[in-house]
């Protein structure tokens, strides 16, 4: 009972975070309410029992996102214009009838908790029985990760390996090292304008 | 002290959590507060199936003697790779707007449809 | 007139204290994933933000130095080409694309073998992948500000 309480808790905080991140404009500020907001993230996944992923989610979007944020921020100008959203109320409206329809779909859904959900009946019993036995690793979402789901994970690395070769495509420059030639060229040219 | 809450009181919380980050979505201009925003969205959904795995009187799906009931695993792997994917789009992402800020000097949305449309 | 960050005692001493621990820790989590929370996603993040430290204190070409970019671009299909290898290899053994049974004489041993070596190929792409990012969009704030940052 007290597990709900701090998971209500922590999303509480976690909707304060991003009404303050719609309303900032110093964009400095914004990046590092990101990454509080998913290191709450990451503590309210720990009280879900989702240990990996909150390990996962703490590195990356706590450690790894923010850090290119910052980086984007410092190629960038730091400041938002600070006219108010032309269409806000445009944007309210869109966004209240979207979550009313989410609200209207989450009605059907079995209650927070419930061992009887669907969820929990269809794979998910032969893994958690079998995988002592088939693969003997105690960490069950390994096992399923790396063998029972182990196509989706080379799938997975290939995206990765992606988005560092489009990065790369993206913003990255051939330096040459510059040869000497070159650079004895370079400090000629600075001794000249220092001595005129 | 123990409140009983609703059986879908996560579930409704959580939905105002995505509607938060769809808003910083759609209402703001400027390119990287978009992207922020949906960080925002996708952090929330995925907490949407956390809980969605999550079985009362469970612990973590690692096996260990003596523990009777655990949570839903396949959730947890699903919300990993989708982690990963998320921080690969949020990287080419922010590379995009960088190369945008070069080329129109301004990463504001309105600005740069203006300069599209003139010339 | 700002002080270079190495130029910081308590900056610099302390991530030359921490950074060993920190590509420690990433190791533990790449091989103690099968026993608790871990694999080779987090090693891999951990171990770059040990490199993307050093690079934030002492500059992107003192890490560049290190780990120079043709070696990041290797390493990035090295990770990847490890997990393909892993499931060509139990073709080669008579079994079915990544089926790790086949990979040694008793089948759990077989998965064992094959889930440490596809972590270890996850855990070098991720690495080297975060590793090349970061130092994407560090070299081009260097490349932009005109002045090299020694």
């Amino acid at each position: 009972m007290s597990d709900d309480l701090i998971i209500v808790v922590l999303m509480i905080f976690m909707a304060l975070t991003g009404v303050a991140i719609a309303r900032l404009h110093n964009l400095f500020a914004v990046v590092m309410l990101t990454g509080i907001f998913s290191l709450l993230g990451a503590a309210a996944y720990v009280v879900l029992d989702a240990v990996d992923v909150a390990f996962t989610e703490a590195a990356v979007g706590a450690g790894v996102s923010t850090v290119l944020m910052l980086g984007t921020l410092a190629l960038t100008n730091s400041e938002e214009k600070p006219a108010p959203p032309r269409n806000m109320l445009a944007a309210l409206a869109v966004v209240s009838i979207t979550g009313a329809v989410l609200i209207y779909g989450t009605l059907d859904m079995p209650h927070f908790g419930d061992p009887n959900a669907p969820i929990h009946h269809h794979v998910v019993p032969r893994y958690l029985n079998d995988s002592g036995t088939e693969i003997g690793v105690p960490n069950v979402v390994t096992s399923v990760l790396a063998s029972y789901r182990g196509y989706d994970t080379l799938g997975e690395t290939f995206v990765v390996f992606t988005a560092a070769v489009g990065v790369l495509a993206i913003l990255g420059r051939v330096r040459r090292p510059k040869r000497r030639d070159e650079r004895a060229q370079t400090t000629e040219q600075t001794s000249d304008e220092g001595n005129s | 002290m123990s409140l009983d809450f609703p059986g879908l009181f996560n579930y409704w919380l959580i939905v105002v959590l995505m509607m938060i980050g769809f808003y910083i979505v759609i209402a703001h201009g400027n390119l990287v507060k978009k992207i922020v925003g949906l960080n925002v969205f996708q952090v929330s959904v995925f907490l949407l199936y956390i809980t969605m795995g999550k079985v009362e009187g469970g612990t973590a799906p690692i096996l260990a003697d003596g523990i009777e009931t655990y949570s839903n695993p396949l959730p947890h792997v699903l919300i990993l790779t989708a982690i990963v994917v998320g921080v690969a789009t949020t990287a080419l992402g922010l590379a995009l707007v960088v190369r945008i800020k070069e080329t129109y000097t301004t990463i504001e949305e309105d600005e740069i449809d203006a300069m599209e449309n003139q010339g | 007139m700002n002080q270079l960050m190495k130029e910081k005692i308590v900056l610099r001493v302390i991530s030359k204290f921490l950074i060993p621990y920190i590509l420690l820790f990433a190791l533990y989590v790449q091989w103690h994933g099968d026993f608790g929370p871990g694999g080779g996603f987090q090693a891999g993040v951990i171990f770059a933000a040990g490199f993307i430290l050093y690079a934030l204190i002492f500059g992107v070409n003192t890490v560049r130095e290190i780990i120079p970019a043709h070696a990041t671009r290797a390493l990035l299909a090295i990770g990847v080409l490890t997990y393909a290898l892993v499931g060509v290899a139990s073709i080669l053994m008579g079994g079915k694309f990544l089926d790790y049974n086949v990979l040694a004489h008793d089948p759990t041993h077989g998965q064992h073998i094959g889930i440490l070596l596809v972590e270890v190929g996850v855990g070098i792409t991720v690495a080297s992948a975060m590793i090349t990012i970061f130092c994407t969009f560090a070299g081009r704030a260097e490349d932009k500000e005109g002045n090299p940052e020694t």
